[in-house]
């Protein structure tokens, strides 16, 4: 947990005092990403720089775990926390496993257990040990480097990792990737990490929390789906941009918004046993699914088959498209724009059926914040579990396939 | 052609006057190093000081040599040391201190202040930080400073033989006293080709001492 009350910072500059930092208070709980996002020159290094104590800072208090950092002798602080720097900053003459026990080697970890560590965060971080561990910096691209940087920063196995827009020097692409990986890392290792971006997607994707400053001051401290959905301010709302309801789709699992109970017919079936289900459902269509590996093969319309006999499968047309239940909403909305569809069927990594999405669910869900203002959609640390998060929802559903 | 078979009859002198000359020169710049170094890492915490620094060392490096050992002999002559070895050595050490002190000075400032941030974020000492970060990557330009430093003080020492260091000026100023072309030129080219060897054979070690990170 790092906890900052009232941290101001004073840059004294032949110019004049410049305040860098503004009476900020805000607290990041254990094992959560909290963002520092905003503008260039809003602050966002200097808080951060002040917790590992690079920067002094000139009034308040930050404690980490509850103990006052003032109270530690700031190089046995920063070798307590990981922390990975803006430029990177890989030590060009130690090779990458050099690199990376630099932290243990200064904390006295014995070598061969610093090495076998080394070894463990280059996979870890989705290099290969064998391959990268003797090569040099500089043999090694942007994206590559700034891996390495990240799996320096864990060589310790810090509680709290601070880390200045770790992965600002690589191509979209890539990012995202990253991105992934660094997340699926984080749901096991639960760090307390204080992460700075001043990409708003980016920090809807990584942050349990966002802290958003402008010109030193905090203005908003709330879940991503909060600050999206409820920005307190013109400037949160100008930042977060015009598309911000757009931008919570990425927050929302298919999983989440889906409806599991939905009814199917295999292809054997008669047809008069689709109708009757679509009826008892209330439903204009039914999915057909392969009988042995469950897999959805295509679709039946009611209004195509009420009079229809034989079996379902002489009557399946094209089923208009599929997602996976962990993808999230914006993959969904994206497919269903393509296939030009109101709803999907949900899949699971073996392509069996889980349920549907419809694009009523969507905006159903988008909009209960509206509805229940003092509720995020998503309590995002259980997203990134990838625990449940909605309720199955019971009853009518709000938009039956069509 | 004379002087080839000079050279080839006295080659056992010449060899023995070149280890004399490049021993003044190597204890000298070692010395050297073992003050230069430590000064120019030093000065690199105050920028005052360093301009004075370096303003001074390389005043010192605009006396000329024979002005230099005329200077000293008055002075040692109070240990009993006027001439010979040791006024030879500490003009050499005098001279070295410039490109020593400038190179290591500016190579340690030249570090990515990004490097010296990452060091110190990650919990270093400012002494880890110099030994395991800094030092390492101003290897390089600190050795090429070396290299200056005895390319110049192998012609210096040339001229210590005026005040009895020996050495390969030896040969030359016995070649001009006795007007023998023999002897001033085999010392002449000797001095130019031990500077030549010595600045190949430094080259071979800079190569070596410099992290293999670093190495194009
Ligand atoms: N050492 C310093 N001396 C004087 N002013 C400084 C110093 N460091 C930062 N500042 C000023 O403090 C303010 C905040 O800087 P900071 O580096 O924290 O911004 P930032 O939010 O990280 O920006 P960016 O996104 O560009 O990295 C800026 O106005 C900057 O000019
Ligand atoms: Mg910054």
């Amino acid at each position: 947990m790092i906890t900052l009350e009232n941290v101001t910072k004073i840059f004294e500059s032949p110019s004049g005092a410049i305040t860098a930092v503004d009476h900020v208070s805000f607290e990041v709980p254990e094992g959560e990403i909290c963002i520092l996002l905003g503008p260039s020159g809003c602050g966002k290094t200097t808080t951060m720089k002040m917790v590992n104590r690079l920067i002094e800072k000139t009034g308040g208090k930050i404690f980490v775990d509850g103990k006052d950092i003032d109270d530690y002798d700031p190089v046995t602080l920063r070798r307590t926390m990981g922390y990975v720097i803006q430029q990177i900053g890989l030590f060009p003459n130690m090779t990458v496993e050099e690199n990376i026990m630099v932290v243990p080697r200064l904390v006295g970890t014995p070598d061969a257990k610093a090495r076998k560590r080394a070894a463990e965060l280059l996979g870890m971080v989705a290099l290969d040990p064998g391959i990268f561990l003797k090569r040099f910096p500089r043999e090694l691209s942007g994206g590559q480097q700034q891996r390495v940087g990240v799996a320096r920063a864990l060589a310790a196995d810090p509680p709290v990792l601070i880390m200045d827009e770790p992965f600002g020097a690589i191509d979209p692409i890539n990012r995202e990737t990253i991105q992934d990986e660094f997340l699926k890392m984080q749901a096991n290792l639960k760090k307390t990490i204080m992460f700075v971006s001043h990409d708003i997607d980016e920090a809807v994707k990584m942050g349990d929390r966002i802290a958003i400053f402008r010109e030193g001051r905090l203005e908003q401290y709330d879940r991503p789906d909060t600050v999206l959905a409820h920005p307190t301010n013109s400037f949160v709302r100008e930042f977060v941009g015009g598309d911000r309801t757009l931008k919570r789709l990425r927050l929302v699992r298919v999983g989440d918004a889906m409806h599991p109970g939905a009814p199917y017919v295999f292809p054997e079936d008669r047809i008069g046993d689709a109708v009757a289900r679509m009826h008892e459902y209330g439903h204009r269509s039914i999915v057909v699914l392969n009988r042995e590996d469950m897999t959805p093969t295509g679709l039946i319309r009611l209004a195509e088959v009420e009079e229809a006999r034989g079996s379902c499968g002489e009557h399946a047309m094209r089923l208009p498209g599929r997602v996976h239940v962990d993808a999230d909403l914006r993959r969904a909305v994206s497919e269903m724009f393509t296939q030009d569809t109101t709803w999907l069927a949900c899949v699971d990594s073996d392509g069996r059926f889980k349920g549907h999405i419809t694009q009523r669910a969507i905006t159903h869900l988008l909009g209960e914040t509206y509805r229940h203002p003092n509720e995020g959609v998503v309590p995002d640390t259980r997203r990134q579990r990838g625990e449940a998060v909605l309720e199955p929802e019971t009853g009518p559903i709000p938009g039956a396939p069509a | 052609m004379e002087t080839v078979s000079f050279i080839v009859q006295n080659i056992d002198v010449i060899v023995e006057l070149a280890v004399e000359h490049l021993s003044i020169v190597a204890v000298a710049v070692g010395l050297a190093v073992l003050t230069g170094v430590p000064i120019g890492i030093a000065i690199t915490q105050n920028r005052q000081v360093a301009d004075t620094v370096l303003y001074v060392a390389a005043m010192v490096m605009t006396i000329p040599s024979i002005a230099l050992f005329g200077l000293m002999i008055p002075i040692l002559s109070l240990v009993g040391q006027g001439i010979g070895y040791v006024p030879a050595v500490i003009a050499v050490l005098l001279y070295s201190q410039l490109p020593i002190i400038r190179n290591t000075y500016t190579a340690i400032n030249n570090v990515d202040p990004a490097l010296r941030e990452a060091a110190r974020g990650m919990g270093m000492r400012p002494l880890q930080r110099l030994w395991r970060v800094e030092i390492p990557l101003a290897v390089p330009v600190i050795m090429a400073g070396v290299r200056v430093a005895v390319v110049i003080n192998i012609g210096v020492t040339a001229i210590a033989a005026y005040i009895g260091a020996g050495g390969l000026g030896t040969l030359i100023s016995r070649g001009i006293s006795q007007t023998d072309d023999r002897q001033l030129i085999a010392g002449a080219l000797a001095v130019s080709l031990l500077a030549i060897i010595a600045d190949y054979g430094l080259l071979a070690l800079q190569k070596k001492l410099t992290p293999r990170g670093l190495q194009v």
